[in-house]
């Protein structure tokens, strides 16, 4: 299961931080941070609450940048 | 400018304008220290919050920590110059926040203007479609109009979605689609495809995709999906980031600590803690690898952006990496070199009336699309019978049997009579020759022959100029017209009467690591070619999923010319990468350096920093531009 967010993060390096935060989040299979388009692509696990997870998801990316906004 | 960064830039000017304000106003001791504090936090409250967020999160590596560090370190420098000699510099850590600020700024300035850009470029998305109903013209979203409803295009609109001409004619702009300005004129019956542009006449359409499955919408998303296929430029560049910060971070400690220890207990002479902590936080500013991460990224969405301007989709980042590196271009020959419109030219030695072998040839055919069955029913230009036909089977490249008014007839190449034990007469024209059989008795032959495309001659030799080493060309049809075209084109390597699985191997014998493959077809039977090579090229195929999904790189019109060009658009994209890289890590470098003997104070370091950001993002820019 993919899905594609709507992301605002300003520099470069905070979407990489992203990405990597992103991904370490459980219930995330993989995850693309598109810095150009400001999107992120997250795949999930099956059998995950994708709502939950999206949470997480957020929570972690604010942890290494507070300054970034993921639409769901 | 977005709220966030007019609120920036604001800031930028309050602190810029009080800094040179207190500069002509004698203050000293406590009252200065604390109105200097004033910019300090008016420019940098939102960093120190960040750094705070960075100690609970035990980030230590955080460039907003780091930014505090450095600044903080300076004002403490100053104060005890203050309480050692006269007045400290508060100016310099002041600077160097608001000269990362404006680094900030502009950065997202400047990132977020040619992101519209590019976008705006390619914008060749439909506003609305025009419904007819009930007589009056109605404007509705192209997402509600359904296949099968039918559309009016009025001189001047954009075709919202794909569809076919049921009245009118006119001329239509598909430069945002091709890259080709020379209008192309359509008239009812024709297919048209959803961006281009009607200039002429009112055309009333039917239309045949949904606005989701229309060519518009796959383009759009292809070239934004491109930018997320990240090269290896950039995983570069993200592994060196992580690393880079660390490094400079654990050096500047030891600059901090090991020189002044060194000079007490081996040179015995003053330890000059302060000098040695100043070049330490020098280090600091230096620390980010932002013009890096941001300039690459940017670099490689400009490139495929203009790229897709001139009619050349690229579907990754890493597939415009690897373009730059080809240097064997494998052509399938029909309708990459050739128009791959193949025309009856001749009928040979035929033992009964033309018509009648051609109407034969025709019915065998009937069930395939693949272009010299195109060709023979386009010859019989009659309605087919299906009926007629029965227990057709095809014997893969080399022909079809199939029962036709209860004759078998078997038409195909020399193999496939020599398969049957049949006598047949070889024909000397070049081209593709069908041999007919009828109840295993020859009767005749037509040729078919194919048509070299007039860009083809030159788009070989761009392609040697671009550094092509190596041009290979594959086909299916007899070894003699194959020879044809390669001799006319100049192509000295070719593989003639090859099966589509046997283009399959050549290719996987012609790869090898060093040296990079790239695979032209026109998209009809060469998925798993296009996906085995390293780059897969599919020509023409505006619309077809087949190609569009197994190609890396899609060529929007059937023009053989366009390789060579993408390969020059990959080859001038990555040497924006690299001349960014370079420049970026060689800046940093010197100043860390400089830094080190003492020679760059924060000043430099910090506008070093944001300098060569600025310039990586210009220069990144510069692969949107292609000269035509």
């Amino acid at each position: 299961m993919k899905k594609s967010y709507k992301i605002e993060v300003d520099c470069a390096n905070c979407a990489n931080l992203m990405e990597e935060a992103a991904k370490k989040t459980n219930g995330v299979k993989n995850a693309i941070v598109n810095f150009m388009t400001q999107k992120m692509e997250v795949e999930f696990s099956d059998t995950v609450d994708i709502n939950s997870v999206m949470r997480e998801v957020i929570k972690n990316c604010k942890k290494v940048e507070d300054d970034c906004e993921i639409y769901i | 400018m977005n709220k966030k960064q007019k609120k920036m830039l604001i800031r930028i000017i309050i602190a810029t304008i009080l800094l040179i304000g207190f500069h002509f106003i004698p203050m000293t001791g406590v009252l200065r220290f604390i109105a200097y504090m004033i910019p300090y936090f008016i420019i940098g409250y939102d960093i120190i919050k960040k750094a705070y967020k960075g100690i609970i999160n035990l980030k230590p590596f955080d460039e907003s920590l780091l930014m505090v560090v450095a600044t903080v370190g300076a004002i403490i420098l100053a104060l005890y110059n203050e309480a050692h000699a006269q007045n400290g510099d508060y100016v310099e850590a002041i600077a160097v926040m608001l000269f990362y600020q404006i680094g900030e700024f502009f950065q997202s300035v400047a990132v977020a203007k040619s992101r519209k850009n590019i976008s705006e470029l390619m914008d060749i998305r439909p506003d609305y479609a025009n419904i007819e109903t009930d007589g009056r013209l109605e404007k509705v979203d192209p997402n509600e109009v359904k296949v099968g409803d039918i559309i009016i295009i009025s001189a001047g609109e954009k075709v919202p979605l794909d569809g076919i001409i049921i009245d009118g004619s006119s001329a239509l702009n598909t430069a945002a689609l091709t890259g080709e300005s020379i209008p192309q004129s359509v008239e009812a019956g024709d297919e048209i495809i959803s961006g281009s542009i009607n200039l002429t006449g009112l055309l009333k359409v039917r239309v045949t995709k949904s606005f989701g499955e229309s060519t518009v919408s796959k383009i759009i998303e292809l070239v934004e999906n491109a930018s997320s296929k990240k090269s290896k430029s950039e995983d570069f560049i993200t592994k060196f980031a992580r690393v880079y910060t660390p490094i400079v971070v654990i050096s500047a400690l030891l600059l901090a600590i090991i020189p002044p220890v060194v000079r007490i207990v081996i040179m015995h002479s003053p330890a000059l803690w302060n000098i040695w902590a100043y070049r330490a936080l020098t280090f600091l500013v230096i620390s980010c690898p932002c013009a890096l991460v941001v300039s690459i990224p940017l670099s490689f969405f400009a490139g495929i952006g203009g790229a897709s301007r001139t009619g050349i989709l690229i579907k990754g980042s890493n597939y415009l990496e690897t373009l730059s590196k080809i240097k064997t271009v494998v052509f399938d020959k029909t309708g990459t070199l050739t128009k791959g419109i193949f025309e009856v030219n001749a009928i040979h030695h035929n033992k009964i009336e033309e018509n009648k072998l051609i109407e034969y040839a025709a019915l065998a055919e009937s069930a395939s699309s693949h272009p010299i069955a195109l060709s023979l029913k386009k010859a019989y230009n009659k309605q087919i019978d299906m009926s007629r036909v029965k227990n057709m089977r095809e014997i893969s490249g080399n022909g079809i049997i199939a029962d036709i008014d209860d004759l078998e007839v078997i038409a195909g190449n020399e193999k496939l009579m020599d398969k049957f034990n049949i006598e047949y007469i070889k024909c000397h024209s070049t081209g593709t020759i069908i041999h007919i059989a009828i109840n295993k008795k020859y009767m005749g032959h037509i040729v078919i022959s194919d048509i070299i495309k007039p860009e083809s001659e030159n788009a070989i030799k761009n392609l040697r100029q671009a550094g092509i080493k190596n041009i290979v060309m594959l086909t299916g049809d007899l070894k003699k017209s194959a020879q044809d075209v390669a001799e006319k084109l100049n192509i000295s390597k070719f593989y003639a009467e090859l099966l589509p699985d046997e283009k399959l191997e050549k290719v996987e014998e012609l790869i090898d690591e060093k040296n990079l493959l790239a695979f032209v077809g026109d998209g009809i039977n060469d998925a798993p070619v296009l996906s085995r090579a390293d780059i897969g090229i599919a020509m023409g195929m505006i619309g077809s999923d087949a190609a569009i999904e197994a190609a890396d790189v899609v060529l929007m019109d059937d023009n053989p010319l366009k390789i060579a060009e993408a390969i020059k658009i990959s080859k001038k994209c990555l040497l924006i990468v690299k001349q960014n890289i370079w420049f970026a890590l060689g800046v940093k470098f010197i100043c860390l350096i400089l830094g080190a003997i003492g020679l760059a104070s924060m000043w430099l370091a910090v506008f070093a920093d944001v300098g060569v950001m600025i310039i990586c993002i210009l220069n990144a820019v510069r692969g949107l531009f292609i000269k035509k």
